[in-house]
């Protein structure tokens, strides 16, 4: 058995590629999308730095729409979309687009928990003191709430893993893959076992390392 | 300096409307210390924060440094308030900075010159007594320290003003006394306008020049601080008083004026300035055949003024008791006459 995994290891060394590439990847760009939108999310409550309940109100409901369809569905449905977005649905590009759409609200909520910590109180002490709405995110809610972003960060990053191993069903490589093809449609336990294992690893890995740098963070307040 | 002309402020929550300023109107003159005090729920709170504008008014007009703030755009107002520091009962700093940039953040902000900024921060925690704390986090200071950093943060745009938003409420009454001879020391040091807001009259006491005692979204009484100690005159002001001048009198004390035959007056005589007291007192047994009684006496410092209370009993002669008295209110700053008994009658006023 040790024999046959060693001859697998080419496979499990791009499996294990192709993963992070797709975490990072879509990791990146959700962030990208997400963090502005928890912003809004926070500052366009009812006093808040700019009060907008069209703006609030809509971008609640996108997000809790797209919250509560399963990855599995939410990738097949919008398949047509992803097409058009970059000319196939398969693959680690076509698992991609999917897989940014799932996570970009997710972030975008654990965004505004996060900002939503930071005390009004501070944030009052410098409109008062004269400075601007721009100000204020970056340099005092942004800056405040890090651990929490975080730690954000961190749960988006695992959720995403866990995405990107369904996205092995439309074939686009990686752990979950891998898993589904010689674990499930083969049989074969070994290859199954190991691939979990190695999840697990990656999953212990972010998560010790996400909270390690939030607790130095944090270690000052 | 600052001038809030006839303010009144409606929230709306839920559909409910809730009237927190009704028709208020204050002046508050360069250099001044000028305090607000009130119950909670008064609209102290409110009035404060339409000076800086974090609150619109409803209708009336908020002039700060001859500038109407209600006329400017939002970048001009965000200029205007650059003028005005403020410190509030919870500190209100950033956990996640050090005291150096908690202090120096708003100076980044304004692009000062990084060494400008090096040495308008030592200057501010040197003034607050906090040099050697530079380093540390909000979170190993004590309230006190807390609150120094509170006040170095909000003089270092040089303001014209500093609003104090219940500063001291959070404080012990040790740490309060020193933060409040910090906030006169940059008032003389600095020329600092001072508009402080408080339940406390013991801040007013020790502090203020002018006080504006408030009510239900109204003031019901202004002017200088010697002038409301002295005399009084809204009820929920001399209740405030009672915490500085406990000048109630005891039952017992009371039902003993009532047992006393001839006719008897209980007066509160106000003391100001260096008016003997003694020697009034002394004057009125070797001058009239009334019994003088001290029923209570307190002396205490206004700004540097003496202020005394002294509530005395005087019986005897119908007309020789009045003599007396319009002897004592030729000698003293105010007298007024808390109750008469007349003769085997009971209490007329009490
Ligand atoms: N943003 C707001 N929305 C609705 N109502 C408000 C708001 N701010 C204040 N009020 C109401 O206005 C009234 C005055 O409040 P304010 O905070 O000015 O009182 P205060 O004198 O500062 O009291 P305290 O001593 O408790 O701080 C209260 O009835 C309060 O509920
Ligand atoms: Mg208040």
């Amino acid at each position: 058995m040790t024999e046959r995994l060693l001859e697998l290891t080419p496979l499990f060394t791009l499996s294990i590629y192709e993963t992070l590439m797709m975490v990072v990847i879509s990791l990146v760009i959700a962030t990208l999308i997400g963090i502005p939108l928890g912003i809004l999310l926070v500052i366009t409550r009812p006093n808040h730095l700019a009060p907008n309940r069209w703006i609030f109100q809509i971008l609640n409901i996108i997000i809790n729409i797209i919250r509560s369809v399963p990855f599995i569905i939410l990738m097949v449905a919008i398949i047509p979309f992803t097409e058009i977005l970059v000319g196939s649905a398969i693959g680690i590009e076509g698992a991609v687009v999917p897989l940014i759409v799932y996570t970009a609200p997710f972030i975008a909520r654990l965004m505004e928990t996060a900002l939503l910590e930071v005390d009004q109180g501070v944030i009052e002490a410098y409109l008062s003191m004269g400075a601007s709405r721009t100000q204020i995110i970056r340099r005092i809610m942004i800056r405040e709430a890090r651990p929490g972003i975080l730690l954000c960060l961190t749960i988006a990053t695992i959720g995403l893993i866990g995405a990107t191993a369904m996205a092995g069903a439309v074939g686009a490589g990686g752990l979950g893959d891998l898993a589904l093809r010689y674990g499930y449609q083969q049989w074969d336990l070994p290859v199954m076992m190991v691939t979990v294992i190695i999840l697990i690893i990656i999953v212990q890995c972010i998560q010790s390392l996400g909270n390690w740098a939030a607790n130095k963070m944090k270690k000052n307040l | 300096m600052i001038e809030l002309i006839d303010i009144h402020k409606t929230f709306r929550v839920d559909k409910r409307e809730v009237e927190a300023l009704k028709g208020v109107t204050i002046r508050v003159r360069k250099g001044e210390i000028y305090g607000v005090i009130g119950f909670s729920g008064a609209g102290k709170s409110t009035l404060l924060r339409m000076i800086n504008l974090l609150e619109k008014p409803t209708s009336g007009k908020v002039i700060v440094s001859g500038q109407d703030l209600l006329e400017l755009n939002e970048k001009q107002l965000r200029g205007a308030r650059k003028k005005i520091g403020i410190i509030f009962q919870h500190f209100n700093l950033l956990s996640s900075y050090n005291i150096f940039d908690n202090v120096a953040e708003i100076l980044r902000m304004n692009k000062v010159s990084k060494q400008e900024i090096k040495r308008k921060v030592d200057e501010l925690l040197k003034l607050v007594g906090l040099e050697d704390k530079a380093e540390a986090y909000p979170s190993q200071l004590s309230g006190g320290q807390k609150q120094r950093v509170g006040i170095a943060r909000a003089l270092a745009m040089d303001p014209e003003i500093l609003l104090c938003d219940e500063a001291t409420s959070a404080l012990d009454p040790q740490t309060t006394e020193s933060i409040l001879d910090l906030l006169l020391d940059i008032n003389e040091k600095l020329g600092l306008t001072i508009v402080l807001i408080t339940h406390e009259m013991h801040v007013i006491q020790k502090i203020c020049d002018q006080v504006a005692v408030m009510e239900n979204g109204q003031v019901i009484e202004q002017g200088s601080v010697l002038d409301i100690f002295s005399v009084p005159k809204h009820n929920t002001t001399k209740n405030f008083m009672r915490t500085i001048f406990n000048d109630e009198m005891p039952e017992e004390m009371v039902n003993k004026i009532k047992k006393v035959n001839s006719y008897t007056t209980r007066l509160r005589v106000t003391f100001r300035g260096d008016a003997a007291m003694d020697s009034v007192i002394g004057n009125i047994s070797s001058k009239f055949a009334v019994d003088t009684n001290i029923l209570y006496g307190s002396i205490t410092s206004i700004k540097g003024t003496a202020l005394g209370i002294l509530i005395i009993q005087l019986s005897g002669e119908r007309d020789i008791v009045e003599e007396a008295i319009s002897y004592i209110k030729g000698a003293v700053y105010h007298v007024e006459v808390q109750a008469q008994k007349e003769g085997k009658q009971e209490v007329l006023n009490t």
